[in-house]
């Protein structure tokens, strides 16, 4: 029997993951109704998730009238262009558009570094440290004065960043023996002034709960 | 618009062939600056400061990097034929598979040809010929992953299409084989031929003469970084 398309938005999500609240938030600031659905990565996929993201089986997937779009900076492009009466979180310019999507998928780093903060020991670890110190001050700088990446108005490349910020403060930084407020300043401002939007305040976990995760990631790999 | 276009690249990089490629076929006039990377120009760490890499797009006073991001801009700031499909939920398929091939053939996959512990190559090249097995069957009998024309995710294979022959030859390693990928192998031939993409394709001889005589020092690292 054929099964009936459902019509809408369904985001297949996990409650912490920094790559699903990207996708949350810009929902959120386009007023876009959708179901969330939390799915179970620490035990067994779901068969929704393995048939939707066979290739990587991973969240966040977005699916849009039964048809999956996975990759949350994918996504964030696909609600830009599939819904244009909504508010856009993109410019119009193609120059500023480019600037957006390198900053964006730049701020992955944020997340691949830290990670290794906490996976690794020794030298790896240091060199996470180091490596780290440059994307902080490389985001700081292109920060500069501006109170959003974009300018005055918040949009793409703060909600793909400021997720990242609760992993930060406090554990990259307690891992990687460092401080964004003294190391990036600007940035730090900044994450305090996206947490003022709703759209980011009602998404995000406070960093103390996403250091007890880390904990719980660290004891189920063995990790000491 | 009428502003000046220049593309910082290097000889013999696939991901400055992506941006040369996508000005080719917009019918773009630029002007190619090559970098020698082991001594980089003062105008590419200016532009480039976050990566140092190649390619850089200038457009006017305007810079660009990141080769998939400089070929969306392309197509966005140039009129010309489409690089990208028009309908959103095409352009999140093409995005996931150019970044795809971004993810699973990086810089482990190239230096796996060089290494001269085979064990270690087998087994990436095991991992990577199950992804050349997605790609494969993502072409469904399309000439081109764009359909009938060559499009973001082509553009984005190139280095599948043209260098994986070029090291295959290099290092005596068989991975693109016609047996198991057929439609790729048709595909890659087909993309090399093209006629836009031979005006800014480098020679497969002069690749294999470099890659040769570098033969001592991609093994050095291959090695060293597998430890």
């Amino acid at each position: 029997m054929a099964e009936e398309i459902k019509k809408g938005l369904v985001l297949l999500d996990f409650w912490v993951s920094p790559f699903g609240q990207r996708c949350r938030i810009a929902l959120a600031e386009k007023g876009l109704p959708y179901e969330y659905s939390e799915q179970e990565l620490l035990g067994t996929k779901s068969e929704l998730l393995l048939r939707s993201n066979p290739i990587h089986k991973k969240i966040p997937v977005l699916i849009h009238d039964g048809r999956p779009v996975n990759e949350s900076l994918v996504i964030l492009n696909y609600l830009e262009e599939a819904f244009p009466d909504a508010p856009p979180l993109l410019p119009a310019d193609p120059y500023a558009r480019a600037q957006a999507r390198f900053w964006a998928a730049y701020s992955d780093k944020v997340y691949e570094v830290g990670s290794r903060l906490w996976k690794t020991k020794g030298e790896a670890q240091s060199q996470a440290r180091a490596e780290m110190l440059q994307v902080l001050g490389n985001l700081d700088g292109e920060l500069g004065e501006k109170p959003f990446f974009a300018g005055e108005k918040f949009g793409f490349v703060d909600l793909a960043l400021v997720p990242f910020m609760p992993w930060l403060t406090p554990s990259f930084e307690r891992y990687g023996g460092f401080s964004v407020a003294e190391v990036a300043p600007r940035l730090a401002a900044w994450a305090d002034r996206c947490m003022e939007r709703e759209s980011v305040a009602k998404t995000l976990y406070p960093g103390e709960k996403v250091d007890e995760f880390i904990t719980l990631l660290k004891k189920k790999y063995g990790i000491e | 618009m009428g502003e000046t276009v220049k593309l910082i690249g290097a000889f013999g990089s696939g991901f400055a062939h992506r941006a040369e490629v996508a000005l080719r076929f917009k019918g773009v006039p630029y002007e190619l600056i090559l970098e020698d990377l082991r001594n980089k120009s003062e105008l590419l760490l200016k532009h480039n400061p976050v990566h140092k890499l190649v390619p850089v797009l200038l457009h006017g006073d305007r810079s660009v990097c990141e080769s998939l991001v400089i070929v969306e801009y392309i197509d966005e700031a140039f009129d010309g034929p489409r690089l990208l499909p028009a309908d959103p939920y095409e352009r999140a398929v093409a995005r996931f598979w150019a970044h795809f091939i971004d993810q699973k053939f990086a810089k482990p996959f190239w230096m796996s040809f060089w290494l001269t512990d085979e064990e270690a190559r087998r087994r990436i090249l095991t991992e990577a010929k199950q992804n050349l097995s997605l790609l494969e069957a993502q072409l469904e009998g399309k000439p081109f992953f764009g359909g009938d024309s060559i499009g973001l995710v082509d553009i984005a294979a190139c280095a599948l299409a043209h260098w994986v022959g070029v090291f295959e030859e290099v290092c005596g390693v068989a991975v693109l084989t016609d047996e198991e990928y057929p439609e790729l192998c048709e595909w890659a031939k087909r993309y090399i031929n093209d006629e836009t993409v031979k005006q800014c394709l480098p020679s497969r001889g002069e690749l294999v003469a470099i890659f040769s005589s570098c033969k001592e020092m991609f093994r050095a690292i291959a090695d060293s970084q597998h430890k």
